[in-house]
């Protein structure tokens, strides 16, 4: 369950002021899904993001598909339109995560794990998943 | 040549064998690499939201480190590091007003001037030159395929090579002696920190980027980071019964072995071993 996110101004709005993205500038080639390295996991798709996130839908902050994006920057180096998707990605991530959500629990992390996991995998992740 | 050098955390502890073989290296190669006195984490991922300025303050306040050391270049291993550094330094140089508001937040230090600019060692070493690199031992025999991964490349700003086409770790690794093979995963993500929390992605990955590898005749995968490392080497635990284990390399190991330093190579803390092939290959004293 996401978190009850106060709905005063639009989706689209938030969204744009948090990556500093216009998301109109998409002419939905496709291109961002193509690439995709977790594309094919997604339920929602890359491109299909930017629609929902056009027609205002907060459904999009239900998706596997924000967390599953690793921020690779694939999607944002191919853009022909330089919208960079990783960023809208990461501002519906933190539309849910400031909140006070956390989308991981590290206490759920068993012990062998902890110690075999390297630091830099640890501290991203908490970084990306914990609100 | 004297350089500032950031190792960040991972480097202190599982990819402890990508530094010391990397000092060892550095000592043969005339780079006096400058260990900063009071690195901070970096924060390993680089904030991606217009509005946050507090997960910028740790990778400006390192660049404020180097700048106190009085140099205007700092150089680092880890491919994470390299890119939440560079794409910070890159905001503030380019935002006066996000700068000056983050030089006034940490009024215990110096203004930063963003007069930093971050290198990544393999940047370093292709600036003197791979060609001049003085090779003892040839990796004659060994067939190998760069692995970039994203962040050494992405986003096309901080890249340190064509981000679509690079080379740079091929054209090492072919200096070195080895048999360089191209294959069309070599961009391709990792899954990176869902290590963490969707194990079964970077396994799908790691099948992936690895048969691919084997299916281009490579018996060993070569990278820059640590996280990259861990996937790919570590997560063929859970994929035994599908993929024939491919040891996975630091770039500064292989370029360790073919100057002749076998002395820090820390193959006990892979989870494939890469001596064998070593060995098999008469690479190895």
């Amino acid at each position: 369950m996401i978190p009850k996110i106060s709905k005063e101004t639009t989706l689209l709005d938030k969204t744009e002021e948090l990556s500093g993205e216009k998301i109109f500038s998409c002419h939905k080639c496709g291109k961002c899904s193509a690439g995709c390295p977790v594309g094919t996991l997604m339920d929602v798709r890359p491109h299909q993001v930017i629609e929902l996130v056009q027609a205002n839908d907060w459904s999009v902050l239900e998706s596997r598909t924000i967390w599953l994006c690793a921020s690779c920057f694939q999607c944002a180096t191919r853009c022909p339109k330089d919208v960079d998707l990783t960023r809208v990605m990461e501002a519906l991530r933190l539309l849910v995560l400031r909140e006070n959500f956390d989308h991981i629990r590290i206490s759920e992390i068993s012990k062998e794990e902890l110690r075999e996991l390297p630091p830099v995998a640890l501290v991203s992740n908490f970084r990306k998943c914990t609100g | 040549m004297k350089i500032p050098y950031y190792p960040g955390c991972t480097l202190k502890t599982t990819a402890k064998p990508f530094e010391d073989t990397t000092k060892a290296v550095s000592e043969v190669l005339g780079i006096e690499l400058l260990e900063m006195p009071r690195w901070n984490c970096c924060g390993t991922v680089y904030s991606l939201a217009s509005d946050d300025l507090m997960h910028q303050l740790a990778p400006i306040r390192n660049l404020i480190r180097v700048q106190d050391m009085g140099y205007d270049r700092v150089t680092t291993l880890c491919s994470m590091c390299y890119n939440t550094l560079e794409q910070a330094n890159q905001l503030v140089k380019g935002d006066p007003e996000k700068l000056e508001k983050m030089n006034s937040f940490m009024d215990q230090e110096k203004d930063y001037t963003g007069g930093v600019t971050v290198v990544h060692y393999l940047t370093l070493l292709k600036e003197m030159g791979f060609d001049s690199l003085p090779v003892k031992n040839p990796l004659k025999g060994l067939t190998v395929v760069p692995y970039y991964g994203c962040l050494l490349l992405r986003p096309e700003e901080i890249s340190i090579d064509n981000p679509e086409r690079p080379t740079i770790m091929a054209e090492l690794l072919a200096a070195l002696g080895a048999t360089v093979v191209d294959h069309p995963y070599k961009l391709e993500c990792c899954g990176s920190y869902h290590t963490v929390d969707y194990k079964e992605v970077v396994c799908e990955k790691t099948y992936h980027i690895l048969s691919s590898a084997r299916k281009r005749g490579a018996e060993a995968v070569v990278l820059s980071c640590p996280l990259c490392e861990f996937n790919l080497d570590f997560r063929q635990k859970d994929l035994e019964q599908e993929l024939a284990p491919m040891p996975i390399l630091y770039f500064s190991q292989l370029l360790a072995v073919s100057l002749g330093l076998f002395d820090a190579l820390g193959f006990d803390q892979h989870y494939v071993d890469p001596e064998p092939l070593l060995k098999e290959k008469g690479l190895l004293r």
